[in-house]
């Protein structure tokens, strides 16, 4: 499974939406129904998924989820 | 002119069943919903049984992230107050959502989602507690939900008087119609506190039934060999109307609810003073709120806990109370079936009252072999009873002193 993948399967499981809305350039906010306590829920399983922690000035720029993504290969994960 | 106020719709989860009808089977068929725990390891505890609600599908109500988020006292609350509007056949109009409240009370609130996010703060620090546990937690979140779920913009609250939360919440719910501020009220009680704490704290008071070989038999209110309450969890919401608002929109009536009566014992955080004249005074200011008189009453589901002060005084209460009506009256404990839903039981315990009125048939307090000292009431023993009545009262007591009591007539 490609880091996408995995991201996009943790993303498709917290926020109860399906694998076809959840696209690279979706926002959490306008396009996933997300609110700002849905994406520091949907973070800390990412956090807990790929052992990484995201510091809250950080949490502030994820938007989509590309960002995400960048974020994870940013920290290393594969 | 005082506004009246009826009973248009039920709704419940209880250890009897799933729905009003399930429910309500079980207990006029004197069966017990208690059983061996499983919502948590009980091995280290010396109670082993509660009165837990069996085989509820939560996905049948809310979605998968609603079941992880919210604790199972609200996704309680959202069932039932979805099967009592669908019971009621409204909806909430954006005509008269403003006219439109929910209170619905619980003792303790999201305590199975505290104990775990508390593990999770002291085993991984406090990064790890979820952004969603203080809404799980908080005792009013029940009507929260309701109302966001339902669309109810008018007064909202929460009664949190321990085993009266849910008789406190009906009662004021009714209040706030005749007040004028409502036309429509979904109001009840709900409680999902089978936890470790739970367990453990009642069980440090001895207040709980340690009858572990036979849990059917564990909960055996105004009988000789009682020896505490069995928790329960479970949720009865019911829908009030203004009389008028109701006839006009041609809904079925159940009941009219006539009365309620609270007060506070001012005597111990926990125990009831001998001879419970805080009860018999809340008895007392329900029938007189409902313009009756003592001799009118036909049916009390009483507290009945199981233990063996609550029955003994709340008998005695009632004889002070009735007189030599008490003994014409029928005295029945639902508990002996369901156990003690906590914040659950006054909703539920209503809708107990307001079927037998409806149906005619009274339920039974099962268990009761042998009558324990000076409890010498018709408790309605094991055997449901058929018997047309036109008024019944609920009476639940909680710790902290209070004593919450609601008046129901039989309609039409």
């Amino acid at each position: 499974m490609t880091l996408e993948e995995k991201v996009i399967k943790i993303i498709v499981e917290q926020l109860d939406v399906t694998e076809e809305e959840c696209v690279l350039e979706a926002s959490f906010i306008d396009d996933l129904g997300a609110d700002s306590l849905d994406i520091v829920e949907l973070l800390m399983e990412m956090e807990e998924a790929f052992g990484i922690e995201i510091a809250d000035e950080e949490l502030e720029k994820i938007a989509t989820v590309q960002d995400v993504v960048d974020f994870l290969k940013q920290k290393g994960v594969n | 002119m005082k506004r009246r106020v009826v009973i248009t719709g039920l709704g419940a989860l209880t250890p009897l069943g799933n729905s009003v009808n399930e429910s309500w089977k079980s207990a006029i068929a004197g069966q017990s919903g208690v059983g061996p725990i499983t919502k948590f390891d009980c091995n280290d505890f010396k109670t082993k049984i509660a009165g837990e609600i069996k085989n509820f599908d939560p996905l049948q109500f809310v979605n998968k992230q609603e079941v992880r988020r919210y604790d199972d006292f609200i996704v309680y609350a959202l069932a039932a107050s979805e099967m009592a509007l669908a019971d009621a056949k409204l909806t909430i109009a954006p005509e008269f959502s403003e006219r439109a409240g929910v209170i619905i009370g619980s003792a303790i609130g999201g305590l199975a989602t505290f104990e775990e996010e508390f593990k999770n703060l002291l085993n991984a620090g406090p990064r790890k507690v979820s952004p969603f546990a203080v809404p799980a937690i908080l005792a009013n979140l029940a009507s929260g939900q309701v109302s966001i779920r339902f669309g109810a913009k008018g007064p909202i609250n929460c009664a949190v008087t321990a085993c009266a939360a849910g008789t406190s919440a009906i009662g004021d719910a009714y209040k706030t119609i005749v007040y004028g501020d409502a036309d429509v009220m979904i109001t009840g009680g709900t409680e999902a506190a089978v936890t470790s704490m739970a367990v453990g704290g009642f069980g440090s008071m001895r207040a709980l039934s340690v009858r572990n070989d036979e849990p059917q038999k564990a909960s055996r209110p105004f009988d000789k060999d009682r020896d505490g309450f069995v928790i329960g969890e479970g949720c009865g919401i019911i829908i009030l109307e203004e009389l008028s608002f109701a006839l006009n929109r041609g809904a079925h009536i159940y009941a009219e609810l006539a009365g309620y009566g609270c007060t506070s014992d001012a005597f111990h955080m926990a125990a009831p003073p001998p001879g419970h004249e805080g009860a018999a005074r809340s008895m007392k200011l329900a029938i007189k709120n409902a313009g009756l008189n003592p001799e009118d009453i036909d049916y009390i589901n009483a507290h009945g806990t199981s233990t063996p002060l609550n029955d003994l005084y709340e008998t005695q209460a009632i004889k002070s109370l009735f007189g030599d009506h008490a003994k014409n009256l029928m005295v029945s404990s639902t508990k002996s079936m369901t156990g003690h839903m906590l914040g659950g039981t006054g909703g539920a315990e209503a809708i107990f009252t307001i079927k037998a009125l409806q149906e005619g048939i009274i339920p039974p307090t099962i268990n009761l072999d042998n009558p324990g000292d000076e409890c010498d009431l018709d408790y309605v023993p094991n055997v449901a009873r058929h018997r047309q009545i036109n008024t019944a009262m609920s009476n639940t007591f909680g710790f902290g002193g209070v004593n919450a009591v609601l008046l129901f007539k039989k309609w039409g």
